[in-house]
């Protein structure tokens, strides 16, 4: 079975599709295995070299990653749910009714985007904190640390503009306590609140706002920012290894 | 710098470079940089009056609010769609805006105790706007009120009155 697998595999490799698409062929040796790494636009901004120990499970290891895997869940479902959503007044209200009722797994594509976005914010937070208690703000990783400051705050964004689309009154009320905090910020306060409500109330114009800014604009920017922090951590020399005292080894 | 930026051919030094003039190449290359900072100025302009709005679908700010004779002596009336309330008492009408001070909750009328209480943060007031308790930096704010021609009652909300100013009955 393995055999009848592996010489299909094989056989797949020399035909004139597969090697149009992977120009290198097998990755047997290091060079190989390094071009084939170059070579792949997904794989490229990762490095060709991973130490074993910065692989080592631990029980912080993984709140970068699981963060991303939220958003990756995020994005998923939203795109689902944006099948059967209208960003108008009063159709998103039964529209996130019908996805609660009527909508096959709507239900369940729901409360999963409703549960990730809330762990996601709290994932984002722990791996914030988890870096700064371990220093990994200081030199050489300064820039990463403000991409990753900036990254907090899109999610913060992502999560504050999804919470009005159900147009439900914690929405509402939620969107209206919080636009009239921004109003609160000095000279540009007032400005600031007009042009995210487009009007003087959370109305028909704020709710599409919100949405095309939640749907569009923040996930551009969730993407752009992700991007530039996995590729600096390893042009920053990857990920933090320390050996048994503490200290960073290099 | 490559030799090739500051000499012209031949190797010999450009003799704009000599006495510190600007090339025809740093010259040009100013005026395109201008011109594209004005167009992204220009931009940014556009694009912000792109997105503020002309026209608003909002309640209008001043509305008739029927005869007052609809109000009786020593009452709160919530009027929803405008959020004001008009109070009458002994000595006449005033308007109080139902939009709380702190953080633009509507208020609610209790007139079991005789106050103005907002739901979101506990701000109390009472019916003349003034403030009893709660995180409310300001008391709830008084609109003109005014009689129209044909003897109705019209409330102005973009015009702020002192508190003391009541429309005689």
């Amino acid at each position: 079975m393995a055999t009848t697998f592996q010489e299909a595999l094989a056989r797949l490799r020399e035909t004139r599709v597969w090697k149009s698409i992977f120009r290198r062929g097998p990755a047997l040796t290091n060079r190989t295995r390094s071009l084939a790494m170059f070579g792949n636009i997904f794989l490229h901004f990762l490095p060709v070299k991973v130490r074993e120990k910065s692989l080592r499970v631990r029980a912080t290891y993984y709140l970068g990653s699981i963060s991303f895997i939220l958003f990756a869940v995020l994005s998923i479902t939203g795109v689902l749910l944006m099948f059967y959503y209208h960003p108008a007044i009063p159709q998103a209200y039964r529209d996130m009714k019908d996805l609660q009722f009527v909508v096959s797994n709507g239900v369940f594509l729901r409360n999963l985007h409703r549960l990730a976005a809330q762990l996601m914010v709290l994932a984002v937070f722990v791996h914030m904190f988890h870096v700064f208690y371990r220093g990994g703000y200081k030199p050489p990783h300064e820039f990463n640390w403000v991409v990753g400051v900036v990254l907090l705050l899109v999610t913060l964004f992502l999560s504050y503009t999804g919470y009005l689309l159900p147009w439900d009154q914690l929405a509402f009320w939620a969107i209206t306590v919080g636009t009239n905090i921004i109003s609160a910020m000095p000279v540009l306060g007032k400005y600031v609140r007009f042009q995210l409500l487009g009007g003087n109330l959370v109305g028909e114009n704020a709710l599409l706002r919100f949405y095309v800014l939640h749907c569009v604009v923040l996930p551009i920017a969730a993407v752009v920012f992700i991007a530039v922090h996995f590729w600096r951590v390893q042009k920053d020399g990857g990920l933090t290894v320390r050996d048994q005292n503490g200290r960073k080894e290099e | 710098m490559a030799p090739s930026d500051k000499t012209a051919k031949g190797g010999q030094i450009h003799p704009a470079q000599q006495n510190d003039d600007v090339t025809r190449r740093d010259f040009l290359n100013e005026i395109a940089l201008s011109a594209l900072g004005i167009a992204a100025v220009g931009s940014a302009v556009v694009t912000y009056r792109y997105l503020s709005p002309n026209v608003l679908f909002e309640p209008p700010t001043k509305f008739r609010a029927g005869s007052p004779d609809l109000y009786p002596v020593n009452s709160v009336t919530y009027l929803p769609e405008q959020q004001v309330y008009v109070v009458r008492t002994g000595e006449g009408f005033f308007a109080v805006s139902a939009v709380c001070t702190h953080l633009g909750c509507v208020t609610q009328w209790k007139p079991e105790s005789d106050q103005i209480a907002c739901p979101c943060h506990g701000s109390k007031f009472k019916p003349d706007g003034t403030k009893i308790e709660g995180p409310a930096p300001r008391p709830l704010p008084h609109f003109q009120i005014t009689l129209t021609l044909d003897g109705e009652l019209q409330v102005d909300k973009l015009e702020m009155v002192k508190p003391n100013q009541v429309l005689k009955a």
